[in-house]
C-alpha cells in the first residue's frame, strides 16, 4: 500500500501520488452518506468498514469514513447469467455489470491546504475521486503529536500512520472507553491516563478496582504492563486498601488507606442501599442516627446491644425491626478489611486532597476488596463525594477572589454502570459530576463493560466515546445515544475486531475514527517516561 | 506499435466497389479470396473495416448461375471443365467501418468520409491488427449498430486478432471488460459473445 510508508508528503502533487485511489463518487446525500464506486479489484478488497478516505472536489476536500460496503449490479439478471456463464464471465462482469459500492458518511471538508477541517456541510460533486486517506490527510485532522496531543493509535490498514487525540480538549468534559471484556479498555485507560500525567493536563484520580494501573497489571499475552507508579515514580501516589496483597504483588504503594466509619455518612448508606439491602426506612433511620450522634454514628449504633434497639427505636422513633435490620447491613461495613473505628489524622480523604493538590496524581489500588462490590461503591462515593466538595470549594473561591483555578481532576472509574446505573445515578456523585460537565474542573473517565446499564442522562453527556468492540445490541446503542450519524456508526462498531481496536468520537475529536490501539510495551515507557524502566526508591517515592 | 519485422505485410485482394461512411462493398480480384468474417481489413491508408459479411454469385447480376456438376464426381471437376467460371463469378465482401488513421495516430471511430470507389482493400498484418484491436473500443460501433449478426462479427473480429497479442487471453477478457462496460443490463448479451471466445482453452 502506498500510504503505508509514514513519510510525510511534501507537496499536494507528491501526496496525492502517496494516496491510493479507491474509486469515485456516484450519489448519495449529507444526511445518508456519499456512494463510492468502488474500482480496481484491489480498492473492492481491501477497503473496509471504518477505513478513512478523502474525496476531492474542485475546490474543497472531503474527509470521511467507510460505514458501510454493498455488492450492486446493473442487470438483475447478472447472477443467472453467470450461472451459466462460467468464471470468465463472472470476470468480465465484475467491476462493470456487477461491482462493489462503499457508502462514506462525509465529516469533514477543508477548503485549501494547511486549513484547519470543517464539519462538511457540502458534498463533492459527482464523480469526485475518492483515495484511502495518506498520513498527511491523518495529521491534517487529527493533529501530530505535540504538548497538547497524545498519539493513541493508528487508522485502520494504516500501521505506521499515528492517529492523536487532543487531550486539553480531551479532559474538559467527562469521556468513556467502553467494549466487552477483553477487548482492550484498560490498555487503552493506561495510555490516556499516562499522556495526561505526562503532559500534566490534569490530575488523575483512579479508582484502580482491579490493582492495574498502580502497579503491574496483567496481560492476556503473558507479559506485565507497566503501571503509573513505575512509569512515573514519585508523581504517582498509590493508596491501597489492601496492604497484603501489595506487599505480595511486590507493588510500591505509598499509603495504606483506612476509612474511619466516621467518615461514612448516611448519604453513603443511601448509594450502597441496594447492594447492602438496605430499605428507604432504613437509610432514612441513618439520617435520624447521624443526627444523634454525629460522626460517630456507626460505631454509636453498632455498639449497643441487640436487646437495647427496641428502646432506642422508642427513642428516636423508629421501628425496631427496621433498625435490627440496619445493623446487621452496616455490620458488613463494620467488617471490611480497610474500615477503622475512626479516622486516623484528618483522614484518608485529606491525604489525597493534599497529594492531589501537589499535583500528585493518586491511584486507591483496591486489592481483593476490588472483588466487592459494596468496599468499591463505599470507598468510591466517600472519596469522590469529598474531593469533589473541595474542589468546589476550590473553584468557587478562585472565582470569587480572581485567583488561579485548581489544575483539572480526571476520575477514573471502572465499572462505572454501578455508579450511573438510572436507579442511583441520581444519587451518586458521579452522576452529578457528569451532569455538571466541567464547571468545577472534575470529569470523569468512565471504564465500562456494560454501556446499557448507564443512565442515559449521564450517557449522554459523555463528551469523547472511546468503543472498542461490544456484542450486545442495546450496548452499541447505548453508546451511540446522541452522536450525530449513529445510524452509520452502528455498522462500524458491529465490525471492529475483538481487541485492540476501537472507534473513537465526540467532543476531542474532528471526526470519529476507527483505531487500532497504539502498543502498551517498552517503546511507550520511553516514550511517556523519561524516567523509563528501572526506578529507585527515591525515583519512587520522592 | 509498427508491425515486427518478421511479420508479413498487409495483403491487397481487392478494391471498393460501393462506399459509404458506415459500411463498404469490396470485390475480391480472385475468385473467393476473401478474408474471413471478422478480419481487419484495410481500405486504402487510412480506414480500418471488419469484414461482416462475404457472398459469391454470378458477375452479370442479369444471369443466373446454373448447375453444372451432374455428370461429374467432384466439385474441382467442375471448375475444371468451365475455366469460363473464374470470370462469370465473382466474391464480394461487406464490410463495416470501424475506425481510421490521420497521421500517426489511430482513432476507433467512423472517419469524416468514405473511401473512393476502387481503393484497394488489404487484409490487415497482424502487427496493424494489434495496433488497432486494443483497446477495443471499435467494439461500440458493432454494439450499438443495426447489423443482425453484430455479436458474431464482434466474437470473430476478437478470435481472430487474440493470437497477434503476447497474452492473447488477458487481451480478450479486457475487451470482454470493456463491452461489459457497454452493456450495463445486458449480462446475457455478453454471455452470448463469451460463448464463442475461445477463453478456457489452453493456449489461447
Ligand atoms: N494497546 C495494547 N497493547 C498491547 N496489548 C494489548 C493492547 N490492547 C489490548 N491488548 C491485549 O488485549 C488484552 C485485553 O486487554 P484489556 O485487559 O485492556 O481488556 P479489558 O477491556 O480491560 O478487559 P476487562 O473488561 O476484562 O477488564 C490484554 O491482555 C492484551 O493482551
Ligand atoms: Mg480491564
Amino acid at each position: 500500500m502506498t500510504t503505508a510508508n509514514g513519510v510525510e508528503p511534501e507537496s499536494l502533487e507528491s501526496e496525492s501520488a502517496a494516496r491510493e485511489r479507491v474509486g469515485a463518487v456516484v450519489g448519495g446525500s449529507l444526511s445518508r452518506g456519499l456512494d463510492v464506486r468502488l474500482e480496481a479489484a484491489p480498492a473492492v478488497e481491501n477497503v473496509k468498514v471504518g477505513t478513512f478516505v478523502t474525496m476531492q472536489g474542485r475546490f474543497n476536500r472531503f474527509f470521511g469514513i467507510v460505514t458501510d460496503l454493498r455488492l450492486d449490479s446493473s442487470d438483475p439478471r447478472a447472477g443467472l447469467a453467470v450461472a451459466f456463464g462460467g468464471a470468465a464471465l463472472a470476470e468480465a462482469l465484475s467491476g462493470a455489470t456487477a461491482y462493489s459500492t462503499a457508502s462514506v458518511s462525509p465529516m469533514l471538508t477543508t477548503s485549501a491546504e494547511g486549513e484547519a477541517p470543517q464539519p462538511a456541510r457540502s458534498l463533492p460533486p459527482h464523480f469526485a475521486p475518492a483515495h484511502r486517506a495518506s498520513p498527511g490527510d491523518v495529521a491534517a485532522v487529527f493533529g501530530g503529536e505535540d504538548e497538547r496531543h497524545i498519539w493513541i493509535g493508528s487508522p485502520l490498514d494504516m500501521e505506521e500512520t499515528r492517529v492523536c487525540l487532543n487531550l486539553e480538549e480531551f479532559v474538559k468534559r467527562s469521556n468513556g472507553v467502553f467494549g466487552k471484556s477483553g477487548s482492550g479498555k484498560s490498555f487503552l485507560t493506561r495510555i490516556l491516563l499516562a499522556g495526561i500525567l505526562q503532559r500534566g493536563t490534569a490530575v488523575n484520580l483512579v479508582f484502580d478496582m482491579h490493582s492495574e494501573y498502580g502497579w503491574q497489571g496483567t496481560s492476556e499475552s503473558g507479559y506485565a504492563p507497566k503501571g503509573l507508579k513505575q512509569l512515573f515514580g514519585a508523581r504517582v501516589s498509590v493508596f491501597t486498601l489492601d496492604p497484603d496483597s501489595s506487599r505480595r504483588r511486590g507493588a510500591a504503594t505509598d499509603v495504606d488507606a483506612r476509612i474511619g466509619l466516621d467518615e461514612i455518612e448516611p448519604e453513603d448508606v443511601g448509594v450502597l442501599a441496594a447492594t447492602l439491602g438496605v430499605t428507604d426506612l432504613g437509610a432514612q433511620a441513618c439520617h435520624t442516627l447521624k443526627e444523634r450522634w454525629g460522626d460517630g454514628w456507626i460505631a454509636e449504633f453498632l455498639a449497643r446491644a441487640p436487646d437495647e434497639l427496641a428502646e432506642l427505636a422508642e427513642k428516636i422513633g423508629e421501628n425496631a425491626a427496621t433498625l435490627g435490620a440496619l445493623r446487621r447491613r452496616l455490620r458488613v461495613l463494620q467488617r471490611l478489611g480497610f474500615v477503622a473505628e475512626r479516622a486516623e489524622g484528618g483522614g484518608v480523604v485529606r491525604e489525597i486532597m493534599e497529594h492531589l493538590a501537589d499535583n500528585r496524581h493518586v491511584v486507591i489500588e483496591f486489592g481483593r476488596h476490588g472483588d466487592n462490590l459494596t468496599a468499591y461503591l463505599l470507598v468510591a462515593n466517600l472519596i469522590t463525594r469529598r474531593i469533589h466538595e473541595e474542589y468546589r470549594r476550590r473553584a468557587e473561591r478562585a472565582l470569587a477572589t480572581g485567583g488561579a483555578q485548581p489544575t483539572p481532576l480526571v476520575i477514573t472509574i471502572e465499572e462505572a454502570h454501578r455508579f450511573l446505573d438510572p436507579g442511583v445515578a441520581s444519587r451518586t456523585i458521579f452522576g452529578t459530576i457528569a451532569r455538571e460537565m466541567r464547571k468545577y474542573r472534575v470529569t470523569l473517565l468512565v471504564v465500562d463493560q456494560r454501556p446499557a446499564g448507564i443512565d442515559d442522562e449521564v450517557l449522554s453527556q459523555i463528551g469523547t466515546r472511546i468503543v472498542c468492540q461490544l456484542d450486545n445490541d442495546r450496548d452499541v446503542e447505548a453508546v451511540l445515544s446522541g452522536a450525530p450519524g449513529s445510524r452509520e456508526l452502528r455498522g462500524v462498531i458491529a465490525r471492529l475486531e475483538a481487541q485492540r481496536q476501537s472507534l473513537m468520537f465526540g467532543h476531542a475529536l474532528p471526526m470519529p475514527v476507527v483505531v487500532r490501539t497504539r502498543a502498551y510495551d517498552e517503546d511507550f515507557y520511553a516514550a511517556v517516561g523519561a524516567a523509563g524502566a528501572n526506578l529507585s526508591r527515591e525515583d519512587l517515592f520522592g | 506499435m509498427s508491425s515486427a519485422p518478421s511479420a508479413p505485410a498487409a495483403a491487397k485482394f481487392g478494391e471498393v466497389i460501393e462506399a459509404s461512411v458506415e459500411r463498404l462493398t469490396g470485390q475480391c480480384h480472385a475468385l473467393y479470396d476473401a478474408p474471413p468474417l471478422g478480419a481487419l481489413v484495410r481500405a486504402g491508408d487510412a480506414l480500418f473495416t471488419l469484414v461482416d459479411g462475404v457472398s459469391t454469385a454470378a458477375l452479370d447480376p442479369g444471369r443466373r448461375v446454373i448447375a453444372r456438376g451432374a455428370g461429374l464426381d467432384s466439385e474441382s471437376d467442375v471448375y475444371a471443365e468451365h475455366p469460363q467460371l473464374e470470370r462469370l463469378l465473382r466474391t464480394d465482401v461487406t464490410l463495416t467501418v470501424v475506425g481510421h488513421r490521420d497521421g500517426g495516430r489511430i482513432f476507433r471511430h467512423l472517419p469524416p468520409s468514405p473511401p473512393r470507389i476502387h481503393t484497394f482493400l488489404y487484409a490487415c498484418s497482424s502487427g496493424e491488427t494489434a495496433a488497432f484491436m486494443e483497446p477495443a473500443d471499435w467494439t461500440a460501433i458493432l454494439l450499438s449498430g443495426a447489423l443482425p449478426a453484430a455479436d458474431d462479427v464482434i466474437a470473430a473480429a476478437l478470435r481472430q486478432a487474440a493470437p497477434c497479442f503476447p497474452d492473447p487471453r488477458a487481451f480478450l477478457m479486457s475487451a470482454c471488460r470493456l463491452i461489459a462496460a457497454q452493456l450495463p443490463a445486458d449480462a446475457a448479451r455478453l454471455a452470448a459473445i463469451m460463448r464463442r471466445l475461445p477463453l478456457d482453452e489452453p493456449g489461447v
